[in-house]
């Protein structure tokens, strides 16, 4: 294969980026590698278990199984980029406060999978969350308490609590 | 789910955990986010035979690769072996002359990026000669099979037969008797985050960063392995994502291979496994075959209990001693049993390796016994519920204890609460009479109870400890040799240390284990976490505590057992406006005592003692307590489909003793009963072809996902330990133990197939509703 670099020009967390890559490399390298974004997790490599979870243009999309060259012109938000400044998303506000996080491998995925939901849908049904899970393993608190802290940061973004 | 009243202001309240904020920012830091400068990439390269002799390796192609920095193969690590104890060193870190599992590690590159890592691999020319292979326990069993370890003369890891009370008479005496054989499954541990290293050296010092939740392990063995002080081995804890026991327990090809590529190269190397390396090559659960014979009055108490046990132990010996040990140490829990014999034996075969996992060997008795149990219960006419109440193990008063036939003391037992409140929380009685079958679909309730030891005292050296260190400024750092590998074990210390001290969970910090700093411990295993490292923390912020009242009582001219903490003053117990603020008593304890810091120490001796006769008679307190739960889950079967999950009615009772964290509690306890009990009762399982796994990944690999997610009910059983520290027990390997039985036990009841070697598949299931059918229709 080529490894002739190509030009890449994306926002990641509202920043401009601006990189050459190899055509080859994925997002999720150029994330971790690249721009010390580690917040990313790489787990099963084959789009099966969220770890890798981003935001690309508002939509959840695994980091694992995109090219970087791909994104150009499009707009990345990692875990990095949810909370503002010291405040948390209601989301992430809610998992830690509801207790729904354990080893927290998974997390940032649950949280990005969580964020592209609420961004769509302020209301979500449980079974909407589900769907909106359903690609994020883990590995160790019976997603029960990521689906309720999910319920519980929708109201509070409904203005409700 | 209700808040747990008591008399502490700290403990047994819901308060996040300390790591959550990092976390879910995506902030905290796990193996694979270290890097150096100058770091090099590392690679193992795989034997593609589960049993050939090394002919020769020849890495001369693979090093003159450019970026190649260094090449190792297993003869470099100078005939090093290893094991859980002494006598079971059989394991080189990488094969020397002869692979014994497929894909077993045989030489390891380090190169400046992780493709020409790969590409040098594939370059390194090893020569083989296969050999005959075995891959089933029954057949490695057999005279004249291939063996593993030729030196052992027999594939026969361990085996162990006991014998308590005179079970023949039980069953002749018995108005029924059953017996039946059930499978559990070959099985992954399920954390998501691959192993992965980084290691150095700086000032002759062994540096290791890594996923390992057992980090005292690592550094004895990386001690030996490099002949080593134990001074200079320096393992730096990162955070992790789970553990559950085997390869981030103790150690793999590549903890070894980076530290000696690191060496070799004078560069630091990092090593992270690709899911297909841990899927194809790492610890996984055993497999085993119970066979369960059980007898019972007409009423249904138990009289007697035979089991037989053969487990699938793999390439080498690891744990599998400890293992056979816990799979029928038990089994005289949760119920009364008065006569109890097993013959088991572990085997190695040419399969990947078998290790410990959550639910320690219980998980695999415990299926067989609940199938029986229940084939039984329905045979007697009894409910299943019923039944298992009306055997358990009662509470014993305060002050007295209860032994079991092999001498198990339990300090106190809720598991009747435990199974009364499940069936309370789930309409057990109610449910009976509900109509349950609505077209192809049946539904069906399960129930199952367990119990498990906490803080494990198989060993001696089960010590731990803890300090507790109070900066001038108030701030307390908290540093034990345990490691959270997820549990929420550091949250418990800060908790515990908050509590003592009359402190804010914000003055509290913990740290990683870093062995240069820390006490030695000997890690996550065996549910100990909590119950030593929490009483050794206990102990050194007691201290710690004295040492500030000792100085304001000095200043204050008073006897400082006139005082204590609350609110950040130290006050006059009899007369609370007499007080100093906590910074002024920090102050003065730091400058006038040693050392400008106070510094508390702590023990927990309780694991000291081990139980000696524990392996080769089965006799003996190997637990320092003993959990206990009950869960009932409900599943919906297609019965044209086969296809088997669970609803979300479901309940579960968790006896901890007490909740030192109830909302941690909870999701341990729900997780630990649905990832690694249901997940196995109906789904996961690796499917196996001479020694080759053929779904190394999660998408054929089926893993439970957030639709197949039972959401239960909880209740918790409060029963005060005397023997854990503010009355505590274990909290997630009972559970697990529960999950898959009850699932299997809802299947039964919704369509009176009894599954004997889950995962239940939609396959499985199907196949045996149409065999019942056949036979209906003889
Ligand atoms: S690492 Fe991308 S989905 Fe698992």
């Amino acid at each position: 294969m080529s490894n002739k670099l190509i030009d890449l020009k994306f926002k990641v967390n509202g920043k401009e980026v601006e990189l050459k890559v190899n055509p080859k490399t994925l997002l999720l390298e150029v994330l971790r590698e690249e721009l010390k974004l580690t917040g990313t997790r790489q787990s099963c490599e084959v789009s099966a278990c969220g770890a890798c979870t981003v935001n690309i243009d508002g939509k959840a999309a695994r980091a694992c199984s995109i090219l970087a060259v791909q994104l150009n012109g499009h707009e990345v938000v990692t875990i990095e980029g949810v909370a503002d400044g010291k405040t948390l998303h209601p989301i992430q506000e809610k998992m830690v406060s509801h207790g729904a996080i354990e080893c927290g491998w998974c997390t940032s995925g649950m949280v990005m999978s969580a964020r592209a939901l609420l961004l769509e849908n302020l209301k979500p049904t449980r079974d909407d969350i589900k769907k909106a899970l359903q690609g994020n393993l883990c590995a160790d608190s019976g997603y029960v308490k990521y689906v309720e802290a999910i319920e519980m940061a929708a109201e509070v973004m409904q203005g409700n609590k | 789910m209700e808040e747990i009243k008591n008399k502490y202001s700290i403990l047994g309240k819901r308060i996040p955990r300390v790591d959550a904020p990092l976390k879910v920012q995506g902030q905290a830091k796990y193996a694979a986010d270290y890097e150096m400068a100058g770091m090099l990439w590392g690679k193992i390269k795989r034997a593609p035979y589960a049993h050939a002799i090394i002919k020769s390796i020849d890495t001369s192609k693979a090093e003159m690769l450019p970026g190649v920095k260094g090449i190792v193969t297993g003869k470099d690590f100078g005939g090093f072996k290893w094991g859980w104890q002494g006598y079971t060193r059989d394991e080189t870190p990488l094969a020397v002359d002869r692979v014994k599992y497929m894909y077993e590690g045989v030489a390891a590159v380090a190169a400046i990026d992780k493709d020409i890592a790969e590409e040098a691999c594939d370059l390194i020319d090893v020569e083989y000669e296969e050999l005959p292979a075995v891959f089933d326990p029954f057949e490695a069993m057999k005279e004249g099979a291939p063996l593993l370890h030729p030196e052992r003369k027999t594939n026969i890891l361990v085996e162990y037969h006991w014998d308590f009370g005179n079970v023949d008479k039980a069953f002749d005496e018995s108005y029924l008797v059953m017996e039946e054989t059930f499978q559990t499954p070959k099985s992954a541990k399920g954390y998501l985050e691959p192993p992965s290293v980084l290691a150095w050296w700086e000032h002759d010092t062994l540096h290791y960063v890594g996923a390992k939740g057992s980090p005292y392990m690592i550094w004895r063995i990386l001690g030996r392995a490099f002949d080593l002080p134990l001074s200079k081995v320096r393992v730096i804890s990162p955070i992790i994502g789970c553990d559950f026991g085997g390869t981030k327990n103790d150690g793999h090809a590549l903890d070894f291979s980076a530290c000696l590529l690191a060496k070799k190269t004078g560069r630091p190397v990092k090593i992270v496994y690709s899911q297909w390396e841990e899927l194809t090559t790492c610890l996984r659960r055993h497999s085993m075959a119970v066979r369960c014979k059980m007898g019972m009055t007409r009423d249904g108490y138990l009289t007697g209990l035979y089991t037989n046990c053969v487990a699938d132990g793999g390439a080498y010996a690891r744990m599998s001693v400890v293992s056979m040990y816990l799979a029928n140490g038990f089994n005289t829990v949760p119920y009364k049993l008065e006569n109890f014999r097993t013959d088991t034996w572990c085997v190695y075969t040419n399969n990947p390796i078998a290790a410990a996992m959550r639910g320690h060997g219980r998980y695999h008795t415990q299926y067989a016994m609940d199938g029986v149990m229940d084939m039984m219960a329905k045979k007697l006419g009894i409910d299943p519920l019923e039944l298992r109440i009306k055997n358990s193990i009662p509470n014993p008063k305060p002050g007295e204890t209860y032994y079991t036939v092999n001498q198990v003391r339990i300090g106190s037992c809720g598991v009747k609460e435990c199974l009364e409140k499940s069936g309370e929380l789930f309409g057990w009685d109610g449910y009976k009479k509900e109509n349950k079958v609505d077209g192809p679909i049946a539904r069906g309730a399960g129930v199952s109870a367990s119990g498990f030891l906490s803080g494990a005292r198989l060993t001696g050296h089960n010590s731990c400890s803890a300090v507790v260190r109070i900066n001038e400024d108030g701030a307390v750092n908290v540093l034990t040799g345990a490691t959270d590998v997820g549990m929420g074990s550091d949250t418990a210390m800060c908790m515990i240390a908050a509590e003592v001290l009359g402190l804010d969970m914000s003055d509290m910090e913990i740290k990683r284990v870093d062995t240069a700093y820390t006490y030695p411990d000997p890690g996550s295993y065996g549910s100990r976490v909590t119950i030593y490292a929490g009483e050794a923390t206990m102990h050194a912020a007691e201290e710690a505590k004295q040492q500030i009242l000792s100085a304001a009582a000095k200043e204050m001219d008073v006897a400082p057992d006139e005082l204590d903490i609350k609110n950040r003053r130290i006050f006059m117990k009899s007369d609370e406006t007499r007080f100093m603020p906590w910074l002024q008593a920090v102050r003065l304890a730091c400058y006038q005592g040693n050392g400008n810091v106070i510094v508390g120490k702590g023990v927990s001796r309780r694991g000291v003692k081990p139980a000696v006769q524990a392996f080769e008679k089965g006799i003996g307190d190997t637990g320092t307590n003993y959990g206990f739960a009950a869960q009932i889950n409900e599943v919906e079967v297609d019965l044209e489909t086969g296809v088997a999950r669970c609803t979300e009615r479901s309940s579960m009772g968790d006896d901890c003793g007490f909740p030192l964290n109830p909302t941690i509690v909870e999701t341990q306890g729900i997780g630990g009963s649905y990832h690694q009990g249901i997940a196995c009762g109906l789904y996961e399982e690796f499917i196996m072809e001479n020694g080759n796994t053929l779904n190394p990944n999660f998408v054929d690999y089926k893993r439970p996902r957030v639709y197949e997610a039972p959401f239960p009910k909880f209740h918790h059983a409060i029963t005060q330990d005397p023997f854990g520290p503010y009355g505590v027990k274990e909290c997630s390997e009972a559970t697990t133990s529960t999950g898959a039985p009850a699932v299997i036990s809802a299947i039964y009841d919704a369509t009176g197939v009894m599954i004997k070697n889950m995962p239940a598949t939609p396959e499985k299931i199907w196949r045996a509703l149409k065999e019942k059918k056949a036979q209906e229709n003889k």
